[in-house]
């Protein structure tokens, strides 16, 4: 088998189409099609050529990248209708886009076909079933007017309907095209012919089965040649059961993509989604499809049947609202998150108004009044609203360009929203999540994307005008970075109320820090949901005055009991907790000597390896569902959304895996190492005489009731004067290579929802891959547990022995520790990891942190520190003590 | 020559195209009786305008035009039947005069041609046999109340180019230059005959093509962008693939590069002097083009280079010796 990069196959219609092995599944449009739709028939048989145009549109608009045109029907003139129809589509920019499949069991009409369509297309379709002379003349003619090419596989003898067959004609057909006259390989599309299942006939019954193998063999055996199909075809015994037949098409696309499909002919009316499926009907369907039970076809019947009565009233109803009212449908739309139909509506609304604005201020904004109610009211979840953002950012996509034709005056919204991720943050989850919510209650958002320095966004919020100005970040530098915005914004004057939100963000922190530099309101909204009735609150004249003098009254009453409760916690002087520290019992110690001493790298991990160690939970926490997981999948308010989310997310997640989205890397190193006080030494060998860095530990000042110690890291080392050689490591994981890229792919697609989606799993992956690596180094590289065997949930709980805190948590809030780590394990340099000048690592969806394996080694809460152990840091760190105290800011104590 | 040697110059260097034909032609300001000549004095409809008509009645004229641009340093001067087709000369009635239209402005370059290549034995001289698109198209309809009318058929389209070809290949060009392309369809017609035509006659001459894109969106005339029109004429071994006219040097630099970055081909480029003023005519000095093209140079972008509408032998002059200072673009390798 070659290891040949399969050469794109390149189409164009006034654009271009690139099927290369990235791509995902092309999905041939089938309506325009005489054989295929009766309603097309019949246009053209009246002639009624601009309403056949109309069916051309949808499919275009419907998503169809190429749109299959076929004229083969006996009461027709195919030669003329062909010519007529693709003249009169050439003169369509918005179907003219995609390429063309002129497809015609006659010759005279492909070839008239071809002499009227400017772009390459594709012809449907020529075989060996009239010899190889007539096979050779017609693709040498179909070269010269420069079109790609679908073979049947078929030949003199007939159909190919066995594996066998298969593989002889296509494998035939290619020698012949590519050997003979050169045809360029990757312009070749085999069909391999797809039979129905399930026909009650002995022979049929590997049908699907067959075919999965052909395509398989034809993508691994005929270097750059591409597979297509028609899909309905397979359940051609279940007409009438659409259920079935639904299940059946995902079932098989599946499985006919996964084995080298790259195109096909598929109804999207006729399509379920594979996890769908219901899992009892998709194993009876699978049962047929993949032959697996000798009486699988009795059973999917008998199966179906006992369903029909069940599901048919449903499905009725499922279908039903495509026929109500053109208000209900698009308020429907919305609801449920299909934006299927969205477009075609919402050009049927602006066909009946004056402005194609008044659309978007009444049933699309209607729709969304419905959903925001619906929010409120906690009957729609956060995905739900998400799905439902997607669907109106289409719709408004869609009218764009016809409001800025008619040059109406700028669409009235109900405020404006300039929302940023602060300077040397890169985290944006959290601000994706809340912009979407705000946008979808139609606030326009003047989204600033991440690390915005302050100035930028106090001159756009002045330029832009907005009514609200959303701070977000993760990382705790953050919280000064937001502090110094408001403070800005105070002394120029500028009274635009501040959201402040993001993980490490606190109402505490808010009342404390933020909103006392202002006069203006300043407001903690760390839940998407809630950011709508703020922003609601702030901007509406007769509410606003009452509520920020409410906020602002609360705040200070927090602000003053969170100082009087500072005041009442008792602090001891760092010489005191020093003498405090946690003693470990060195003498009966001896550390185990790591099986791989040194440094080492790991370029791109198989992502299927880090699966199994997802902590979902999180994930569901990014998308406001609070809960643990598995547990609330079946939690009686939110646990049907979150099913959904987990299923949308599943199937997200095995693409990555498939389609290698992202990259994983890690950069990982042990070493030896001995705690000279509160610093650890790291040393470049084990004679320990040559220092290589030093980590700078942080110890609790906080007063301990009696046995309790006050802690730090370097407790968990031996400490030098011992002379007891001990080991320490340090990594930096990664999967953030390629999720920016995908997560924009999405958004120029209007898609927040999968945006969101990849980097919330992206970030999954990373703290995966940061517990796989830890997996590794116990039980393998460092090997101190090598006889270790927990399973997830215990990982999870942090069962093992060790830890692996990191750098800006709780622990060792220090962030200032990851510049040494990044220059112990040349990080950047190894695998691409940088930090911001706020020290966050970009990309986002990374990890870092030390090992420690002592077994009585513990997380814990640094928790507030003095200032002489803040003078005694900035010595120990060789900076100002202005500088520590930038840095160390969220963590003196008052 | 064969396709490969002209392969083996263009990887040692940048080739410099003529400039414009017209705008020569005008500085004559020849009249209704030059265009007719002593041979088409009885002619019964009027000739003035009918530039390639001038290969036959004024040959001397444009024998000087050609001179005039391989003496600023041109490599490649186009032949003078832009509008040689049955199509074109149809507004003329002389559409029986096309094959030796063709035959003769072939000859007539190919004769200066070879004087010269025979002055500079080091800079070998070459004849472009140059295909217009004729002034009708095939995939756009002229009315708009009928947007399913064509003027003109795939097939008509086929034939008028195949005698146009036959005259070019038996005049003795060096390579074919379909050129100014806004349908790609009529493109894809000429390419359809030469096709035909060199397969008959068992020639194997190197093809140019050379698309037109018409305004600031970026795409021809016929609606395709950069990327759709390479895609579209991409069944053709070519030699080189580019733009002209239509645009000044710096508005069409980017759709170059475009072209420059997703082609496997070698990449020509022969923009117009500037856009032309409230008059028609083109104000851009060769001082300025050349400035221009020298970005062109520059960035690495093209491998051939020349001017259309309103560039002068002066404009070829400069632009061939800042050509020269220069290294050829890399065409991208065609990744296996």
């Amino acid at each position: 088998m070659t290891q040949l990069k399969k050469k794109p196959l390149y189409l164009s219609g006034l654009e271009p189409l690139v099927i290369d092995e990235q791509s995902n599944f092309v999905n041939i449009g089938e309506r325009t099609n005489v054989t295929g739709s009766r309603k097309f028939l019949r246009l053209i048989e009246n002639e009624n050529y601009q309403e056949a145009i109309e069916i051309a549109r949808e499919q275009v608009l419907g998503g169809a990248q190429i749109i299959d045109v076929n004229m083969d029907e006996g009461m027709i003139d195919g030669k003329k209708a062909m010519t007529t129809f693709l003249n009169l589509i050439a003169a369509e920019p918005d179907i003219a886009r995609v390429p063309i499949m002129i497809d015609s069991s006659k010759w005279e009409i492909i070839e008239a076909g071809l002499k009227v369509v400017q772009g390459k297309c594709v012809v449907n379709s020529i075989s060996l079933k009239e010899g190889e002379s007539l096979f050779l003349e017609q693709a040498a003619t179909i070269k010269k007017y420069g079109a790609a090419v679908i073979i049947m596989a078929f030949d003199e003898a007939g159909q190919a309907d066995t594996l066998e067959r298969r593989i002889e004609i296509c494998k035939r057909s290619y020698d012949l095209l590519v050997t003979k006259i050169n045809f360029p390989p990757e312009d070749l599309i085999f069909d391999p012919n797809i039979f129905p299942v399930a026909t009650g006939m002995e022979e049929h019954r590997t049908n699907a089965l067959d075919f999965f193998k052909a395509t398989h063999w034809i993508r691994t055996h005929l270097p750059h040649a591409n597979v297509s199909g028609g899909v309905s075809n397979v359940s051609f015994s279940f007409r009438g059961n659409n259920t079935v037949r639904e299940a059946m098409h995902a079932s098989f696309l599946y499985h006919a993509i996964k084995n080298g499909m790259n195109m096909g002919i598929v109804n999207p009316s006729l399509l379920e989604v594979y996890d769908e499926v219901p899992k009892k009907l998709m194993e009876y369907v699978e049962d047929v499809l993949l032959d697996r039970k000798a009486d699988a076809t009795e059973r999917l019947l008998d199966y179906s049947e006992q369903m029909v009565s069940s599901t048919k009233a449903k499905k009725k109803q499922d279908d039903n609202w495509r026929k109500e009212s053109l208000e209900s449908r698009i308020s429907h739309a919305l609801i449920k998150g299909i934006d299927r139909f969205i477009e075609a509506d919402v050009e049927e609304a602006r066909k009946q108004v004056k402005e194609p604005l008044e659309v978007i201020e009444g049933p699309l904004m209607d729709g969304m009044n419905t959903v925001g109610d619906l929010f409120g009211e906690g009957k729609m979840f956060l995905p739900q609203v998400v799905k439902s953002a997607r669907v109106m950012k289409k719709a408004v996509a869609y009218l764009q360009p016809f409001i800025e034709a008619q040059k109406s005056e700028a669409s009235k919204k109900a405020g404006k929203v300039l929302i940023a991720t602060v300077k040397g943050d890169v985290h944006d989850i959290g601000k994706n999540i809340v912009s979407v919510v705000l946008a979808c209650n139609n606030y326009e958002i003047i989204d600033l994307g991440v690390m915005v320095p302050p100035e930028v966004i106090i001159q756009r919020a002045v330029e832009e005008e907005v009514d609200v100005i959303g701070l977000s970040g993760l990382i705790t530098p953050s919280l000064d970075e937001m502090v110094y915005v408001t403070k800005e914004l105070a002394r120029l004057n500028i009274e635009i109320p501040v959201l402040i939100g993001g993980a490490t963000t606190s109402k505490a922190h808010t009342a404390v820090k933020i909103a006392p530099v202002t006069k203006a309101p300043v407001i903690h909204v760390n839940d998407a949901s809630r950011a709508v009735g703020v922003v609601s609150n702030l901007l509406q004249k007769e509410k606003r005055e009452a509520y920020t003098l409410q906020i602002r009254t609360d705040y200070e009453n927090f602000k003053a009991k969170f100082l009087a409760r500072g005041t009442t916690k008792e602090y001891i002087s760092l010489v005191q907790a020093q003498a405090n520290s946690y003693r470990l019992d060195w003498t009966n110690f001896e550390a185990k000597r790591p099986n791989h001493l040194g440094v080492h790298t790991l370029h791109s991990l198989e992502l299927e390896k880090l699966v199994p160690f997802f902590d979902w939970t999180p994930f569901f926490r990014s998308w406001d569902l609070h809960g643990k997981y598995p547990a609330l999948l079946n939690d009686a308010v939110v646990g049907s959304q979150a099913q959904a989310l987990f299923e949308d997310a599943q199937r997200m997640l095995e693409k990555i895996v498939t389609e290698k989205w992202i990259t994983a890397k890690a950069r990982f190193g042990i070493f030896p190492v001995n705690s000279v006080g509160d610093d650890i030494e790291i040393y470049t060998d084990e004679k320990r005489t040559q220092l290589l860095g030093k980590w700078i530990t942080l110890r609790q000042q906080l007063k301990k009731t009696k046995g309790q110690a006050n802690l730090a890291l370097a407790d968990f080392i031996a400490p030098k004067a011992l002379e007891q050689i001990d080991y320490m490591g340090a990594f930096c994981v990664s999967t953030g290579f390629g999720t920016e890229e995908k997560a924009k792919e999405f958004e120029a697609e209007q898609d927040d929802y999968s945006s969101i989606m990849v980097k919330a799993l992206s970030d999954r992956f990373a703290e995966a891959f940061a517990e796989y690596l830890h997996h590794q180094i116990r039980t393998n590289y460092w090997g101190y547990a090598s006889q270790e065997g927990l399973t997830n949930e215990e990982l999870i709980a942090e069962k093992y022995q060790g830890i692996r805190p990191a750098p800006g948590y709780p622990a060792c809030p220090d962030h200032l520790e990851k510049k040494t780590l990044w220059n112990l394990l040349e990080v950047e340099k190894t695998i691409g990891v940088s930090l911001t000048e706020s020290l966050a690592m970009w990309p986002a969806s990374s990890v870092s942190g030390y090992y420690f394996a002592h077994p009585e080694s513990r997380y814990f809460g640094l928790g507030k520190i003095k200032e002489d152990q803040l003078l005694d840091y900035s010595k120990r760190r060789g900076i100002a003590l202005a500088e520590a105290k930038k840095w160390l800011n969220p963590n003196l104590a008052d | 020559m064969l396709k490969s040697d002209f392969e083996n110059i263009l990887k040692e260097r940048i080739l410099v195209l003529d400039g414009a034909m017209g705008t020569m032609i005008q500085q004559h300001t020849l009249e209704e009786e030059d265009f007719r000549g002593a041979r088409f004095g009885d002619h019964p409809c009027p000739l003035k305008g009918n530039n390639d008509l001038l290969s036959l009645t004024q040959p001397e004229i444009i024998k000087s035009i050609h001179s005039a641009y391989f003496e600023a340093g041109a490599d490649i001067v186009e032949t003078n039947t832009f509008s040689s087709t049955s199509i074109g000369m149809a507004d003329y009635q002389m559409e029986s005069l096309v094959y030796e239209l063709n035959f003769e402005s072939t000859r007539l370059a190919k004769e200066v041609a070879l004087e010269f290549s025979e002055k500079t034995p080091n800079q070998p001289r070459f004849v472009a046999g140059s295909i217009g698109p004729t002034n009708r198209t095939a995939s756009m309809s002229p009315d708009v109340n009928d947007p399913g009318f064509r003027a003109v058929s795939f097939d008509e389209l086929v034939a008028a180019y195949k005698v146009q070809v036959e005259g070019l290949l038996a005049g003795g060009a060096d390579l074919l230059l379909v050129e100014t392309i806004f349908d790609t369809l009529n493109a894809k017609a000429a390419l359809f005959a030469i096709e035909e035509v060199q397969q008959k006659q068992k020639t194997a001459l190197p093809i140019m093509i050379s698309g037109t894109i018409t305004d600031a969106s970026g795409r021809t005339l016929s609606g395709q962008t950069v990327e759709a029109f390479r895609i579209s004429l991409s069944h053709i071994p070519v030699l080189s693939i580019g733009f002209n006219c239509a645009l000044g040097a710096d508005q069409l630099l980017p759709y170059v590069k475009r072209l420059a970055t997703q082609s496997t081909h070698f990449i020509s480029a022969h923009p117009n002097a500037g856009l032309p003023n409230a008059f028609g005519a083109y104000d851009q000095t060769p001082a300025q083009m050349g400035d221009l093209i020298e970005e062109y140079l520059k960035q690495e972008v093209v491998n051939i280079i020349g001017g259309c509408c309103g560039t002068t032998p002066d404009h070829i002059r400069l632009i061939a010796e800042r050509a020269q200072k220069y290294a050829p673009r890399k065409p991208k390798l065609n990744l296996q």
